[in-house]
C-alpha cells in the first residue's frame, strides 16, 4: 500500500473512531448512570434499535431532526422505565431483564419500523472539522457528528454532577449502600427507576445518532451488539464518565477499521475485522475482572463481580 | 386468620403462574394489534390455527418445536448451576458450520455413521464455545451473559466469513451457501408418509435429551452436585464439590446441544450452512428456557408452544397483513410477562380479599384490649 493510502486508512480509521464512537458514547454514559445507582441494565441493546426506529421515525414523520432525536431520547427513557420497574419487583433478576428488553426492543422496532425501511429522513448536521484542509477525503474524515459534542458535554455534566451534587451523592449511595440510603431516608428502588430512566433517556440519543447521522437510514442490521459493547465498556472504563469517552472512541476506532479497510480496496476477511470491536471487549474483559477481588471503583450493589 | 402456604401451593403455581403470564403476554399482544387497526380477537384466532388448527400446522409446530427444545436446554442445563448463560445463537451457528465443515475435512464420510460424525463435529463445537464462556466466569470472573453473547456475536462473523468465503460452494450464487451435504448424511423424516410429514428426527432427538437432562439432574449424583453449585455456590465449596468443574460442564453440554441443533438445522432442514440457519432460534431458546423455569421436563411442552406461535407467524403475516416481527414482540411481552410473575411466585395464593373481622385494637396503657 502507498503511504497515500495508508494515510487515507489512518484518517478513515480516525473519523470512523468518532462516528461509531458516538452512540457507544451514549449508550455507555446511560449506562454508567444505571450502574452506578447499583443496578445493571442489559437491555440497552434493545433500547438502542428501538430508540434508533423511533428518532428515524419522529424525524421522518415530523421534518425535523431534532423532534426525532427528542423522540428517540424518550423512547429509550420509556423502554428503560419498563425495565426499572420490572427489576424493583421482588424476585425479578436485573440480567434476565436486561435479556428480555433487548429482545422486546428488537422485536418492538422491527415491526414498527417495516415502514420505515425505504423513506429518508432528515439527518442530523454534520460539523465540518475538516474545513482547513483541501483534500475531500480529510474533510469527509473529519466530518463530525452534531451529536458528539453534545455526547462529550454530557461526559462532563455527568462527571461533575455524580461528583459535586447532591443527587449525585444519592445516586452513588444508593449503588454502594442501598442499606445506608435506606436509613437516611431514601427510596431505593425510586432512585434506581429514575437513574435508569434517565440512563435510558441518554442511551436513546445514541440510537438517534446510530440513525439520523450518515448514512443515516433504518433498517434491521442497524446495530448487532453495540449497546452490549457499551455495557462493556462501562466496566473497562471504571465507571467513570471521562474514561466513557475514551473508551467510546477506543471501540468507535476498532469498529471503524473493517469499513475504512473496504474504503481503501481490502475486502478480503471484512466479516473478521468487522468483529473486531467484540474481540476486543472480550479481551478487555478478561484483562479487567479479576475472580478474587472486586474491580476498584464498581458499586458496590452491582452484584457482578462474584 | 391467615392460612400458611400449604403444600401444593408450590406445585399450583408453578403452573398457574406461567400460564397466568402467557395469558398476559396474550392480552398484551391483542391491545397491541388493536391500537395498530387489527382485531385482537382474529389475530388470536389466527394464532391458535396457525399453530395447532390442522396438520399442517402441526407439522409446522413440531418442526419449528425441535430445535427450540435444544437451543433451551443450552440455556437451562448452565441456569442449573447458576450461570445465565445467552450464547445459544453463537452456539447453534457454529454447530451449523461445524456439521457442514466435516465432509470437506473427511470427503469420505457416508451413512448412518456419517451422520452421527457431522452431528457430532456440531455438538462439539458448540459445546467448547459455551464451555469458553463458562472458563472466563470461573477462571477470571467474568460475567458470562456479556461474554455469552459476545461470543455468539463473534461466532456469527465466523460463520459468515467461512461460508462467503473459504467453503463457499461456487455453485450458490445468489445465497452464499457451503456445499450440499451427501444424500446418505441427511437426517430423514420421522415418518415421511403418515400425519407427521416432514418432522424430521431432530424432534425426537430433542425430547430424548430433555428427559436425559431431566433424569440426570433429579436422580443421579453428579446431577444434584450441580444443582447444588447453582443453589448455593458457597455450600458447595464448603462441601468440597469441584464447582469449577461442573460449571464448566454445564455449560459445555448445554453449547452441545445448541451445536447440536445448529448440525440438525444443515443436515434434516437446509442440508448445507447458509443464512437460513440464524433465524433467531437460540433467542427463542432463552425465552423457552425462562418459560421453563430452566427444568428440561417443562422444556418440551413449552418449546411446543413457542414453535407453535412462531408457525402461525406467517399465517399473521398473510392474514392480517402483520409484520413478521410480531412474533418477536409476542415473544417480547412474554418474556416480560414470564419475570414480572415470578414477584407472585410464593404469594399467589396468600393474596386474599379484605375481611370483616373486628379491628384488633393495640394495647393500651400496657394492657391488652
Amino acid at each position: 500500500m502507498t503511504a497515500d493510502a495508508w494515510i487515507d486508512l489512518l484518517l478513515a480509521i480516525v473519523g470512523g473512531a468518532v462516528r461509531v464512537g458516538t452512540p457507544f458514547l451514549f449508550v455507555s454514559l446511560g449506562e454508567c448512570l444505571t450502574e452506578k445507582s447499583g443496578r445493571i441494565n442489559l437491555g440497552l441493546e434493545g433500547v438502542l434499535v428501538f430508540s434508533a426506529m423511533a428518532g428515524f421515525g419522529g424525524a421522518y414523520l415530523s421534518g425535523s431532526v431534532w423532534l426525532g432525536v427528542l423522540l428517540a431520547g424518550c423512547s429509550g427513557a420509556a423502554l428503560a422505565l419498563l425495565h426499572g420497574l420490572l427489576c424493583s419487583l421482588p424476585r425479578v433478576s436485573d440480567i434476565a431483564t436486561g435479556i428480555a428488553l433487548m429482545l422486546l426492543g428488537a422485536g418492538l422496532a422491527f415491526y414498527l419500523g417495516k415502514p420505515l425501511i425505504q423513506p429518508q429522513a432528515p439527518q442530523i448536521p454534520s460539523l465540518g472539522l475538516g474545513a482547513w484542509s483541501s483534500s475531500p477525503g480529510v474533510q469527509s474524515a473529519l466530518a463530525i457528528n452534531a451529536l458528539f459534542p453534545l455526547g462529550v458535554v454530557l461526559a462532563g455534566a455527568l462527571a461533575w454532577g455524580l461528583a459535586n451534587t447532591r443527587w449525585g451523592l444519592v445516586v452513588r449511595m444508593v449503588g454502594d449502600s442501598s442499606d445506608a440510603a435506606r436509613a437516611l431516608g431514601h427510596s431505593v428502588n425510586g432512585v434506581r427507576i429514575a437513574a435508569t430512566t434517565a440512563g435510558g433517556f441518554i442511551a436513546g440519543l445514541g440510537g438517534a445518532s446510530l440513525s439520523l447521522y450518515y448514512p443515516g437510514s433504518w433498517n434491521e442490521g442497524l446495530s448487532s451488539g453495540q449497546g452490549l459493547i457499551a455495557v462493556a465498556l462501562v466496566i473497562f472504563a471504571r465507571w467513570h464518565p471521562w474514561r466513557c469517552l475514551g473508551a467510546a472512541l477506543l471501540f468507535g476506532g476498532a469498529g471503524a477499521v473493517g469499513p475504512a479497510l473496504q474504503s481503501v480496496g481490502i475486502s478480503g476477511g471484512t466479516y473478521l475485522f468487522n468483529a473486531m470491536p467484540y474481540v476486543l471487549t472480550l479481551l478487555i474483559l478478561v484483562a479487567t475482572c479479576s475472580p478474587q477481588r472486586s474491580i476498584k471503583g464498581a458499586p458496590m450493589e452491582l452484584g457482578m463481580n462474584r | 386468620m391467615s392460612a400458611g402456604p400449604k403444600g401444593w401451593h408450590a406445585s399450583a403455581e408453578a403452573v398457574l403462574l406461567p400460564l397466568g403470564a402467557l395469558a398476559a403476554a396474550l392480552l398484551a399482544f391483542g391491545l397491541f394489534v388493536w391500537f395498530g387497526g387489527v382485531s385482537p380477537t382474529e389475530a388470536w384466532a389466527l394464532l391458535f390455527k396457525g399453530a395447532f388448527g390442522d396438520a399442517f400446522a402441526w407439522q409446522n409446530t413440531l418442526q419449528r418445536a425441535a430445535p427450540l427444545m435444544l437451543t433451551a436446554l443450552a440455556v437451562a442445563l448452565p441456569a442449573q448451576a447458576g450461570v445465565t448463560v445467552i450464547g445459544g445463537e453463537g452456539a447453534l451457528v457454529l454447530g451449523a458450520l461445524g456439521c457442514a465443515a466435516l465432509p470437506y475435512l473427511w470427503p469420505g464420510l457416508a451413512g448412518t455413521p456419517g451422520s452421527v460424525a457431522v452431528l457430532a463435529a456440531g455438538a462439539l463445537l458448540g459445546g467448547l464455545w459455551v464451555a469458553l464462556a463458562g472458563a472466563l466466569r470461573q477462571w477470571r470472573g467474568v460475567n458470562e451473559t456479556i461474554s455469552s453473547l459476545l461470543l455468539s456475536y463473534i461466532a456469527i462473523a465466523l460463520f459468515k466469513h467461512f461460508v462467503e468465503g473459504p467453503m463457499r460452494d461456487p455453485a450458490s450464487l445468489n445465497k452464499p451457501s457451503t456445499r450440499p451435504l451427501a444424500e446418505s448424511l441427511r437426517i430423514g423424516a420421522i415418518a415421511p408418509d403418515s400425519l407427521l410429514g416432514d418432522v424430521h428426527w431432530g424432534l425426537v432427538i430433542g425430547a430424548v435429551l430433555c428427559v436425559l437432562a431431566g433424569l440426570w439432574l433429579s436422580f443421579t449424583a453428579s446431577g444434584f452436585a450441580l444443582r447444588v453449585v447453582g443453589g448455593n455456590a458457597r455450600t458447595a465449596r464448603l462441601v468440597g464439590l469441584p464447582s469449577d468443574a461442573l460449571v464448566v460442564l454445564a455449560c459445555a453440554l448445554g453449547g452441545a446441544c445448541a451445536g447440536l441443533a445448529g448440525g440438525l438445522e444443515v443436515a434434516a432442514v437446509h442440508t448445507a450452512a447458509n443464512a437460513s440457519v440464524m433465524a433467531g432460534l437460540g433467542y427463542t431458546g432463552i425465552l423457552v428456557s425462562f418459560v421453563a423455569r430452566h427444568n428440561p421436563w417443562a422444556i418440551p411442552p413449552v418449546a411446543l408452544l413457542f414453535g407453535g406461535f412462531a408457525a402461525a407467524g406467517s399465517l399473521l403475516q398473510r392474514r392480517l397483513g402483520l409484520p413478521d416481527a410480531s412474533v418477536l414482540v409476542l415473544q417480547g411481552f412474554a418474556f416480560v410477562a414470564i419475570l414480572g410473575s415470578e414477584a407472585l411466585r410464593g404469594r399467589l395464593f396468600l393474596l386474599r380479599l379484605p375481611t370483616l373481622a373486628p379491628p384488633r385494637l393495640a394495647a393500651v396503657a400496657g394492657k391488652p384490649v
